[in-house]
Order: C-alpha cells, then structure tokens, then sequence
C-alpha cells in the first residue's frame, strides 16, 4: 500500500509579529513548524503503513527551507520526502496550490507506485482555508472524506474504506472506494515518538526535489501568482478596540461578589435571563 | 489602519483595466447555499442571507437561495423560509439521493446549477458541510474561493471584496476574484447578523433536476451517529459562555469552568492550547481556527487572549476576563477585567452566582 500525506511548513502562529508601520509579518526569527493539524493526517498515515505495510510518502510545497520539516517527517518513520520547490510557484492561491500539488501527487504515482490514499490535515494554522484537501481530490478524480475522525475498516482486496466523518450535531458513518483522499481531524490520534533508528536514517537520506518541470506542471500559467483566480488587494492590522478592560477594583470586597455586581451593572437585562436560565438552587 | 471604508474604491475589476472575459460578462445576481441536513436548516445560512442581501441591494441584482435536499417538506419549507430572510428567489435541487450529504451529489447539484444560471457572487456557511463543498465545487468551477470570510462588500466597480483574517487573525487581507465567476466565499457561522425573519409569501422558485441515479455515487452512508444530547455543543449560538485556558494549569481543573457554566445554563469552551494538550475536545475551541462566538456574556478564564483567540468572540456583548498577569492581551479588548487566579476565583464566582440568583436571596435583596 502506498500512502501520500501533504503537510505544510508554517510558522508557529502563537509567534507571528506584525510590523507596525508597513502591516507586513515579520518573519525575520520566527521559528517554522509542521502544521499541528498535519500530524494527525501523518500518524493515521503511519498507522495504516504498519497494520498493511507499504510506504508513506510526505509531500510538500514550500521554499527550499521546507526542507525542514520534511526531515522532521522521516524521523517520526516517513519513507520518503518530496519538496516541491519552484519561484513558479510562490504566491499560490488555493487554486494554484491545488494545481501543484495535484500534480506531483500524479508524478509520484508514476515513480514510486499509484497512492491508495491521500492524507492531508484537516486545514492550516495560518491560511486556515481548510480548501486545499477537498481541491486536491477534486484535481485528481479522486473521492474525499473530510473530517474524519476515525478510520474504521480498510479492506485492500475490495478496495474500500469506511471512515467515520463528523459532521453538524454527529458522526457519519461512509464507505467509499479506493483511492481517496482524507482529510483527518485533530485530537484523533497523538504523534509517534519517531525510533532511533528513523532518526539516524532522516538526518542522512535524500529529500526529493522535484521543480515545477521536474513534477510534470504542463501549463506554468496554472501556478504561483499568475494561477491564482485570487488576487489579495489590501493588507491591515485588525483595528484595535479603542479602550482597554476596565479593571475591578474590588477593595475589601470578596472580588467574586464586586464581578458580578459589575456585570449586572453593564448589563441589567441579564440578571432576570440568567435567573430564569440559571439552575441548581 | 481602520476597517474598510462603506463602498471601497475600485481596487477590483476596473483597477485591472482589463475587461471581463466575454464568457462570464452573463453572470449576475448574488447567491446563498442554503445549508440542510437532517431537515434542520443551519443558521449561518439566514445569516448569510443578510448579508446577501446588503451585496445584492448594492449590486441593483436578486438575492436567490439554492436549497439542496431530498424531496418533501423540509427542502419545501426551507425554500419558502429563504423568502422571509430576504431572498427573492430560489433554486430548488431535490431528490432523495440528497437525503443525506455526500460530497458527489452535492458538488454535482451545485455546480450544475451554478453552470445553468450564472451567479456572480455565491457565498456559503464555513461549517464541515460547507467547507467540505466549497472547495469540490470551486475546484469544478475552476473560479477563487474565499474562505472564512469576517467582511464582505461590494466595490463601486461591482467587484467582490471578501476581507478575512490570516495568520491565525495577526492579519487582515482583502481579496479579489477578478477575472473568474462566480466570486466564491465562505464564512463561518455567528460572524455576520443574524437578519430580522419578516413573514412573507414565497416567491419565484425554479426547481432543477439533479440527473444522478444512486449507483453514480460511491460514496455510502452507512450510519449516523447524532452526538448524546448532553455533549452537543450549541457553543456559537449560546447566550452565555464560560470558557477556560491554559492558566487553568490542569485538566482537572477545567470542570470549574463546567461548573460555573452549568450553574448559569451556559455553554462552556477553552483556547486552542487546551484541545491541543487533549483536555477538551475541539468542538469546544473558541477562536480563529474554533467556533466564533456572539453571546451576551462571555467568561473568559485563564485564557491570555492571543489574536487567533480574539478573532473568535469580538462579537459579544460582555467580555470578563479573569487572568493573573494584569499585561495579558486579553485585557486589550475584554470590557472588564479581574487580576487574580482564576482557580481560586471560579469556584468562588459559581457561589456567588448561586447566591444571588437564587430566589431566596432576590428576596431579601428586595427588602
């Protein structure tokens, strides 16, 4: 079985500075990280590799130094890493993104044998479109499950797959066939401790590196900038609100009781509602 | 720099000084996807609604609803709902391969209906549905698509500006599809106004035919399985909300901010560190990557108010933060703040509530 998992290198959100004179994020010493919401697609990934066997393939986009993280990958125990790293492609909107990526998925196919799933987080920390996964299989032909959070059964002979979904107020429980791609949700599985031996192995082997030309892009003008239908117009820092929280002073008052009597102040209404909604007496 | 003026200067279309290409100049009017499942209609979708109609008003085009859903009564009266919201017509897909919602008869629903009649905006609910659709749909289309959008306006040119946060909401950016149609957007549930429901009679409603048979779809449900009742999560419509973050210092913890929520018929939620740590489950995740929230009262507790958290609950009435670093961002946009331990004040804030909105207690304060 062969599994494809796309992760994204992103800054560590948490961090992210904004100049204040020109609005631009200042990525000067921000530290990268795989996407959090990645790791679960990658330990569902692994998981699957070590009941089936087979290998697991991590794929990115990304500037040369997404490098990084891909070597982050092969020491939780990915097989094989490929970079997908070209000027054409920067500046990719979802679309263009879609394009890229779809793209390499089908060049890897070629070389190292036709994936049976696709994994990819369920979105990023910080384009946090969540569009990317649906857009890929879209591309590629292929039936997506999104949000799963758990795979149920796999049966490689019948070529089907059931995976429990979630969805608005439930779970749904859906079978389709192979090859599809998944979108994994998080919390559903905690990242391996990669092996010693993953580690010693990651830090010597070869990362793939494939350009646009190198993964097969037919049509350049579907890539980066000039691919993406989206164009981003202005860019600006969240207006600020005007003043600060009012601190209470609660004095030689219990600050439990001085809270609440300012609540209730602020706001006269609630009092009846939440007498009305409040339970327990 | 502030919020985007009332009518932004032509930064779209007429900015590029390009025509539309000939084969898109036919799109027109503004659409809303009405999300279904289970014969229950989401409310981000009247939301959007509203919000449609501000665009559609300022275009001078219909606002149309595109109901998606099995044949009977509940796709029926989510159609004619759509009138009272503000819509001026529908396009109704139904047949009962559309019972339940699968990506395939979905996307194939939508996209021939965009394809047959032509929207220049189409905006959708940023729920697990609608993400889950929006970008098959898009992707099809071949169009931009707008995810999670906090603002949408229209240009003088007629172009779509859908603002969103970026950089888990460090950022703001506005975003154009110029030469592509429709203009796609999602945004989530609880960002715009819920409109005012004004009785009406339903209008003009144009059913389109969904040409699959079942063995087209692959994809089977074979259950679902609807979340315990008392674990459902009705965290962005709540009109109160206590939530908890990592100042907390311990799951354990956390059930001090279930019961100060339970106590007040409340809604409990957390920051995004504690799903991450796996104290709370992520359906409770208030934030940019969570729910957004719009309650009267909001309860933060040992939660420093990081941007990505501050995008989600800008929207409520009353924001209380409770946090011992009185430099904790949060205190930048909470209307009133408290500097002491939320472990110790929780517990102590649950029986002071009790107290005073018990009925016993509003006696003797009356006399």
């Amino acid at each position: 079985m062969h599994i494809v998992v796309c992760i994204k290198q992103v800054p560590d959100s948490a961090q992210i500075r904004v100049h204040p004179v020109t609005n631009t994020i200042m990525r000067q010493g921000v530290p990268t990280i795989i996407n959090p919401y990645d790791l679960f697609a990658l330990e569902a990934a692994l998981e699957l590799r070590d009941k089936f066997g087979g290998e697991v393939t991590v794929l990115t986009m990304g500037p040369p130094s997404a490098e990084d993280s891909l070597r982050k990958a092969l020491t939780f125990g990915a097989d094989r890493a490929v970079l997908l790293t070209d000027r054409f492609f920067a500046g990719a909107d979802t679309l263009a993104t879609t394009y890229a990526l779809a793209t390499a998925v089908r060049k890897i196919g070629e070389t190292y044998g036709a994936p049976d799933i696709i994994f990819t987080g369920k979105q990023t920390i910080d384009g946090d479109t969540a569009q990317v996964g649906p857009g890929i299989a879209k591309r590629l032909g292929l039936l997506q499950l999104t949000y799963v959070a758990k795979i149920g059964s796999l049966d490689l002979a019948a070529r089907t797959i059931e995976a429990e979904r979630r969805s608005e107020g439930g779970v749904q429980v859906l079978r389709t066939r192979l090859p599809c791609l998944i979108t994994m949700l998080e919390a559903t599985n905690e990242i391996r401790r990669g092996a010693m031996i993953d580690a010693l192995r990651a830090a010597r082997a070869e990362i793939v590196k494939w350009s646009a030309q190198d993964a097969g892009v037919e049509d350049i003008a579907k890539c980066g900038l000039r691919g993406s239908p989206t164009i981003v117009k202005k860019v600006f820092a969240p207006s600020p609100r005007a003043e600060k929280a009012v601190l209470i002073d609660f004095g030689s008052r219990p600050p439990a009781e001085a809270l609440i009597e300012d609540i209730f102040k602020r706001q006269p209404k609630l009092e009846a509602e939440l007498a009305a909604l409040a339970r327990g007496f | 720099m502030s919020e985007p003026a009332k009518t932004p200067a032509p930064a779209g279309r007429a900015a590029t000084k390009k025509e539309l290409p000939e084969h898109f100049k036919g799109y027109k009017h503004v659409w809303v996807f009405i999300e279904q499942e289970r014969g229950q209609v989401h409310p981000v979708s009247w939301e959007l609604l509203g919000a449609g109609r501000q665009l559609a008003d300022k275009l001078k085009v219909d606002l149309a609803a595109v109901v998606i859903g099995p044949e009977g009564e509940a796709t029926r009266q989510a159609a004619a709902e759509a009138f009272c919201y503000g819509a001026d017509l529908a396009y109704v897909v139904a047949d009962n391969l559309l019972t339940d919602y699968r990506n395939e008869s979905y996307t194939k629903a939508l996209t021939d209906v965009v394809n047959t009649y032509k929207p220049e905006i189409l905006l959708l609910g940023a729920t697990t549905l609608g993400r889950d659709l929006a970008g098959s749909v898009a992707t099809t289309l071949l169009t931009g698509l707008t995810a999670d959008c906090t603002a949408l306006d229209v240009d003088s040119d007629g172009s779509l500006a859908a603002t969103r946060p970026t950089f888990g909401g460090s950022l703001m950016c506005t975003i154009y599809t110029l030469n592509y149609r429709p203009q796609m957007a999602t945004v989530r549930p609880r960002v715009m106004s819920m409109p005012e429901r004004v009785e009406r009679d339903p209008g003009r409603i144009i059913v389109h035919p969904l040409g699959l048979v079942e063995d087209d779809i692959v994809t089977k449900v074979l259950s679902f399985l609807p979340d315990r009742e008392s674990a459902k999560s009705n965290l962005a419509y709540a009109d109160v909300v206590v939530a908890g973050g990592l100042g907390l210092g311990s799951p354990e913890n956390f059930q001090l901010v279930r019961q100060l929520a339970s106590l007040l018929g409340a809604e409990y939620g957390c920051s995004r560190p504690l799903v991450q740590k796996g104290w709370v489950t992520s359906d409770r995740q208030i934030g940019q990557t969570g729910k957004t929230i719009r309650p009267k009262l909001y309860i933060a507790a040992g939660i420093s108010g990081a941007i990505q958290h501050r995008v989600g609950v800008e929207g409520a009435d009353l924001i209380v933060a409770i946090n011992t670093d009185k430099n904790a961002p949060i205190f930048d946009f909470a209307h009133v703040g408290i500097v002491t331990d939320a472990i110790r004040l929780l517990p102590a804030l649950t029986e002071a509530f009790r107290a005073r909105l018990s009925p016993h207690s509003r006696d003797r304060i009356a006399s």
